[in-house]
């Protein structure tokens, strides 16, 4: 059975972001999300029977449950959805076929994280994510923590194998920023940057500067998915599914710089009858700077091996192809996992997107992923069934 | 002076025999009983052949750098900021994640030998990492 126009995004709610205090824990972002998106989908709480929730790694323990608890929902479907960065696109495809299966109705995925602490009363400033810095068994003896590490390798490699060159990942840091210039709900929605500030920036983990890695975000996203029947009497234009899929490719990455890409997008784009030419709009995961380039090969954008010249010339639409990363992602807007790319294609596809409005956008992607992009999930939507 | 702080990695039924190597200033890998095919970090079936019997072989200690990176920021008090994180490829074929040492961070490049040497970070824990090749 293809699921293909059988189910609408109907709802989307984004809270503030950044370092955004209005709530201690991810449990509070996630509820006003959710209040976020049945207001824009003009539903209310008692209209939820499916519940996918995603926090960051803020919060340990079963969130999903906690939620319900808290919001009294009474529910058909009620699940914690893990699969890293990856985890919008799985959440998304679980409810389509959740709904299209008659196993639920109105199902909201949420994701919610809230790893920046407020700066302590007459003290110094919050934290700055350290949350992320965790350490990764064996690999951590060799001072391995967090996951930067693992995409300058990748970096690395590319740079090595390609002649891959600092200025062409800087390429795509700017023309995110450039980006999200545009978007007023991005984090860097008013510092401009250039190579010059791109250059000078601090090294992270070389070959990666400050701006190749992602932001770090308090804040939650919800997005409520329904049949693509109901969705049309809802208030906003429906955002049809018309392709989900996922690929797990068994790494390491760095062996051939192979990814899950081009498995989770044969079947996506099987299902919703599309060639990567259809796709007016893409939203990519970009954790880093590299992560972008490496999906543009992926999706076959370009040759492997190719995508610096190709970004550097594209420069992500500004200067070529179609728009990528319209948002500023999650290098410039903010950092919401997989629901970057996810709620930012839904704001192209309703063409909710002010002065970063594509012109064309009928047919939106977006890629989520995880662990060295071995891991992958995409959502193909779209304004046609 | 203060005192040298360490972090030292458990040592978990899967890592013994790689750490009992390292004690001996022997670099082991896992090997599979029923192909030969090499393996690291240790798992339960052949990547080659599915068999899950396997034992650990020292290896030679001497490779390349497959890839790497300079961390600017040390998370924790046992590392000192700019270090070298590596993956190496080993002569044999297998790949490891350790240090690169004796060498400033910016003269490591892809591609150069290294070999490797031993760390003792406790009675019970020395940890392989690299250094350029001799010669």
């Amino acid at each position: 059975m293809s699921l293909k126009g059988k189910t609408a995004i109907a709802g989307l709610g984004i809270t503030r972001m950044g370092k955004n205090y209005d709530h201690s824990s991810a449990l509070g972002f996630a509820a006003e999300a959710i209040s976020l998106a049945l207001e824009d989908a003009g539903l209310k709480r008692s209209d939820l029977d499916g519940l996918l929730v995603t926090t960051g790694v803020s919060y340990q323990g079963l969130a999903s449950f906690a939620l319900q608890d808290s919001l009294r929902l009474t529910t058909r479907l009620l699940a914690d959805v893990n699969a890293g960065g990856s985890s919008a696109g799985t959440a998304l495809a679980m409810a389509a076929e959740a709904i299209a299966t008659g196993t639920a109705n109105v199902v909201a995925c949420v994701f919610a994280d809230a790893p920046l602490k407020p700066p302590a009363p007459g003290g110094k400033g919050g934290s700055a994510g350290d949350a992320y810095g965790v350490p990764r068994g064996l690999d951590s003896a060799y001072g391995a923590f967090g996951a930067n590490w693992v995409y300058a390798l990748l970096a690395q490699r590319h740079m090595y194998l390609y002649g891959t060159t600092q200025d062409q990942l800087g390429a795509i840091a700017i023309a995110e920023r450039q980006w999200a210039n545009r978007n007023p709900m991005a984090q860097f929605y008013k510092e401009p940057l250039t190579l010059e500030e791109y250059h000078a920036s601090r090294w992270i983990t070389e070959p990666l500067h400050l701006y190749d890695c992602c932001l770090v975000s308090n804040g939650g996203v919800c997005v409520i998915v329904t049949s693509a029947e109901r969705a049309r009497d809802l208030r906003k234009p429906p955002v049809y599914i018309l392709g989900v899929g996922q690929g797990h490719h068994p790494g390491p990455t760095l062996d051939n710089l192979d990814t899950g890409i081009p498995i989770a997008k044969e079947t996506a784009f099987r299902m919703a009858g599309i060639e990567l030419k259809d796709v007016q709009v893409a939203e990519l995961y970009d954790c880093y700077t590299i992560t972008v380039l490496l999906s543009l090969e992926g999706y076959g954008f370009c040759k492997k091996g190719e995508g610096g010249p190709y970004a550097a010339a594209t420069r992500l639409g500004h200067g070529g192809g179609i728009p990528i990363n319209t948002g500023g992602g999650e290098l410039s807007s903010y950092y919401m996992w997989g629901m970057t790319p996810v709620s930012e294609a839904i704001i192209q596809a309703r063409g909710e997107g002010g002065e970063r409005q594509s012109p064309k956008h009928d047919v939106v992607l977006a890629s989520c992923q995880t662990r060295n992009l071995s891991t992958h999930s995409v959502v193909v939507m779209g304004t046609n069934p | 002076m203060a005192e040298e702080v360490k972090l030292i990695p458990q040592v978990t039924p899967e890592l013994k025999p790689f750490f009992d190597a390292a004690r001996h200033h022997q670099l082991a890998v896992q090997k599979c009983d029923n192909c030969g095919k090499l393996r690291f970090p240790p798992a339960p079936l052949c990547l080659a052949c599915d068999s899950p019997r396997s034992s650990w072989v020292a290896v030679s200690g001497r490779g390349t750098v497959f890839s790497f990176t300079v961390m600017h920021r040390a998370y924790h008090p046992a590392f000192k900021a700019p270090y070298t994180l590596a993956v190496i490829e080993l002569d044999e074929g297998v790949k490891i994640t350790s240090n690169v040492v004796g060498i400033e961070p910016s003269r490591v490049k892809c591609g150069m030998a290294v070999e490797v040497m031993f760390d003792r970070l406790s009675d019970e824990v020395t940890l392989p990492r690299f250094r350029p090749a001799a010669g």
